[in-house]
């Protein structure tokens, strides 16, 4: 049954309250089960052999002497993931880079795997295994890789709209906007052209990849796997591996932590046919350093940055060329950089190109907002640099030129109702733009956007026979979205948080649910919880008019109990959820409530950052010493996640920005796959990070909910860098902007 | 008449135009009626395609009714993270 979902301005009792986590308890006490935590009789230990080079031939794989030692069950090489894509590209591109074919096309690249009765039996069968590689030459940076003669990565690939017919490796050329630029550029009075590059991360998540992969003789099999989206998981395993989509079980484990990098599949393929071949069940369990060089970081990027605007403020004019690179597969990275640099802004003449380029470094997957932070780097830099130009501050410059309801976004459509200026308004007016900074300290802001995304969702709410309520949903709660759904079903039923327990379904319990990605997971699967509990309560009112012998007509459902209503039945005492339940065995059997919904129409989303930065003029380091951020949520269902949203988003960039890079050798090999030498933030390298929260609605949501996983991570690399170049004196163009950087640019200036 | 808006990422598929008029009155009509006017996008619609109507972005809901008078605009499907 369809349901309305626009937004009713419903009152609320229990949503917006700071219920206690439910997972707290398993998490903390080492009670909960992540990808590593899966046990089966009889498993076997899996391990990946991987390519020490960053370019090469794979002339030969010898896996005899692997085979013959004891202990181990199964060695498979791409021989044994045989091409079953029909023809697909994309789903060749995934299992390429689960198992190379012909070539390793990075430091990393999966060559061979064994699996054996234990680990020091596997590490030593992998030693056993033969590669003979002919070394390639490479290309790591992205504009080497778009220079004429660089190494081509993927040979089969044309930049598009070239005639020429030569392999390149510019996969994608992809412009956005509307107008004549070079019109509003000879508009302008004031016109500032900057060139910037940000380097390579990863999204840093603890935990690392981790599956446990059983398939049967009869063809069907189980997959534990921590994920994003184990419904597409499986649509993608199936495919590769050749198995039914219905035989093959995909449990999503808790997750330590995703932010993109686990939308993607990896090695999931190859464990699952290690079980196959082995005729047992496998565990795979990557190290930190195979996170690092063989799953997803995000692009490193080069970008030119053109803003023209007049003496009052307005923009007349606005271009970007963005490069990133996608790793050894093309990627739409360029694309959604191109898309989302200048959304904030309502701008007449607009022109932005991205473009996607490959080279010899891992897969890129998304990461938070993929692309959008380092587009918001380089516009929102010489956003600051015109409004210095024209003598004007810089948030009121922002405000002059932001996007409203009616305006025509730089990627196309014309914005409904949008939440930019109300955000750059509340930090116009927050207290953290008053205080006084001291000396080395400088003050900076910047917005960001992101689009967010609903999708296919499904949902199934159960009633216990004491009144208590079971909802499983499909979306893999990944920053707290138990905790909002139980609050959701609790809302719609009039019932307490504590009686609901909220789980998430495996794929043979529930219709397909997308990723939990695109910040999607309490905007859909919340949506899709509402639904399901009026379903419920439907079938609750029916149960009480049975009980009462009276129409379903009279029967209303109030605060948690049915009631009924008309003079007849004035004596009959309301009937609890709890009530209804325990006769439900003798009224119809089990109560239930189900919904499976598209939840289109998200709603786009933006943020405003304010950062205070405190500068080394001697070393180059720097310190945070206050930040703080402004978003719309549309309608915060549980604030705490919600700020704990804003506050995650932030700490990533804050590291983005100061400190974390791949940094590859001259021979293409990455030098610093660890947290040793790749930095993330920790507590000590962090302020307390303020938020404030903006509920405008979303007229698309039943309670107005937007997502807000991703944009607070937007804004950051912007923020810091216009921080550093008022505290510093000096602009920085270069992400991470680290102390070598800092000294570097600081030495240039004097 | 819909006046349907092309990101140039899609346009590649229709023959480079950046503007399509038909008439179409649900997403699945509309996708249908390209199809089959430029069978290369069919390519581009089993990859995923997103489509703006008056600046709400549904990606999946093609039962969506389209205004007669709607700003419609079809763009890339696009990942989170």
């Amino acid at each position: 049954m369809a349901h309305d979902t626009s937004y009713t301005d419903q009152k609320f009792n229990v949503i917006g309250s700071r219920v206690s986590r439910p997972d707290g308890v398993d998490k903390v006490t080492g009670r909960a089960r992540y990808g590593a935590d899966a046990t089966a009789p009889g498993q076997l230990v899996g391990l990946i052999l991987r390519s020490p080079h960053a370019h090469a031939k794979i002339k030969k794989i010898d896996t005899s002497k692997a085979e013959k030692l004891a202990g181990v069950k199964a060695v498979v090489t791409s021989a044994d993931l045989p091409d079953l894509t029909g023809g697909d590209r994309s789903m060749l591109d995934i299992l390429e880079n689960s198992m190379a074919r012909d070539r390793a096309l990075y430091d990393g690249h999966a060559v061979a795997a064994v699996a054996a009765i234990d680990r020091a039996t596997a590490k030593k069968a992998l030693k056993l295994i033969k590669v003979t590689y002919q070394v390639l030459p490479h290309v790591t940076d992205v504009d080497e890789a778009m220079k004429p003669g660089a190494p081509i990565v993927q040979p089969h690939i044309r930049t598009p709209g070239d005639k020429s017919d030569q392999p390149s490796n510019v996969s994608g050329v992809v412009p956005f906007g509307h107008g004549d630029i070079d019109a509003g550029f000879a508009e302008a009075d004031v016109i500032v052209e900057k060139s910037y590059k940000t380097e390579q991360t990863h999204q840093g998540y603890i935990e690392p990849h981790a599956c446990m992969a059983s398939v049967s003789s009869d063809g069907s099999g189980e997959l534990w796997v921590t994920t994003q989206g184990h419904f597409s998981f499986r649509n993608v395993c199936s495919t590769l591996l050749g198995m039914d989509v219905a035989k093959l079980k995909v449990t999503s484990s808790e997750i330590g932590g995703g932010f993109g990098g686990k939308t993607h599949v990896w090695m999931e393929p190859v464990a699952l046919c290690l079980s196959r071949k082995a005729n047992r069940p496998v565990k795979v369990v990557m190290s930190r350093e195979e996170v690092f060089r063989a799953s997803g970081p995000t692009s490193s990027t080069s970008m030119d940055i053109k803003i023209g605007a007049k003496k009052d403020g307005t923009i007349t004019a606005a271009s970007a060329q963005l490069r990133y690179q996608g790793g050894a597969f093309p990627g739409i990275w360029g694309m959604l950089g191109a898309m989302t640099s200048f959304a904030c802004y309502d701008i007449k003449n607009v022109k932005t190109v991205g473009y996607d380029v490959l080279v010899n470094r891992p897969k890129v997957a998304a990461y938070r907002a993929p692309s959008a932070p380092m587009a918001a780097f380089g516009v929102e830099s010489t956003m600051d640099l015109v409004a210095a130009e024209i003598g004007m501050n810089a948030i009121d410059f922002r405000l002059k030129n932001a996007a409203s309801e009616g305006s025509k976004a730089s990627y196309g459509p014309t914005y409904g109702p949008i939440g930019i200026k109300p955000t750059l308004e509340a930090v116009k007016n927050h207290p953290h733009m008053k205080a006084k900074l001291k000396k080395n300290q400088g003050r900076g802001m910047a917005c960001g956007f992101w689009f967010n995304f609903g999708g296919q969702t499904c949902t199934d709410l159960n009633i216990g026979i004491d009144g208590t309520v079971s909802l499983t949903v499909g979306t893999v709660d990944v920053g707290g979205s138990r905790a909002s759904m139980s609050l959701i079903a609790a809302e719609e039923l009039g019932i307490s948080y504590e009686q609901v327990k909220t789980h998430i379904g495996d794929t043979a319990s529930l219709g397909h649910n997308d990723t939990t990605e695109g910040s999607r997971g309490t905007f859909s699967s919340g949506m899709a919880t509402i639904f399901a509990a009026r379903d419920a309560i439907e079938v609750l009112k029916q149960r009480a008019a049975l009980m009462w012998e009276i129409p379903v007509a009279d029967v209303v459902w109030e605060a948690g109990s049915a009631l009924a209503v008309g003079a007849a039945h004035g004596n009959l005492t309301p009937l609890s959820l709890a009530d209804i339940a325990r006769k439900s065995p003798t009224t119809g059997g089990p109560i239930a409530g189900h919904n499976e919904v598209v939840a289109d129409n998200a709603g786009v989303s933006f943020a405003s950052h304010i950062c205070d930065i405190e500068v080394d003029p001697e070393t180059g380091g720097t310190k945070v010493i206050r930040y703080t951020v402004v978003q719309d949520a549309g309608k915060a269902i549980h604030p705490d996640y919600v700020e704990g949203q804003f506050q995650g988003g932030a700490a990533q960039g804050i590291g983005w920005a100061l400190n974390e890079e791949y940094i590859y050798g001259e021979d293409g090999r990455l030098q610093n796959p660890g947290f040793l030498d790749y930095r993330i933030p920790v507590c000590s390298d962090l302020p307390f990070i303020d938020t404030k929260i903006l509920e405008i609605p979303n007229p698309n949501h039943p309670y107005g909910v937007r997502g807000v996983g991703e944009t607070s991570i937007v804004p950051p690399l912007a923020a810091i860098g216009n921080a550093l170049s008022n505290a510093a004196g000096v602009r920085m163009d270069h992400v991470p902007m680290s102390p070598p950087r800092i000294l570097k640019a600081l030495e240039a200036l004097n | 008449m819909l006046q349907v808006q092309v990101s140039s990422s899609i346009s590649q598929a229709l023959d480079g135009a950046t503007t399509i008029a038909l008439n179409a009155q649900t997403v699945s009509e509309l996708m249908s009626k390209l199809s089959e006017r430029y069978p290369r996008m069919q390519r581009q619609l089993d990859e995923g395609i997103a489509v703006s109507i008056n600046g709400q972005i549904y990606r999946d809901n093609w039962q969506v009714a389209i205004p007669a008078d709607a700003e419609v605009y079809l763009l890339p499907r696009i990942p989170g993270g």
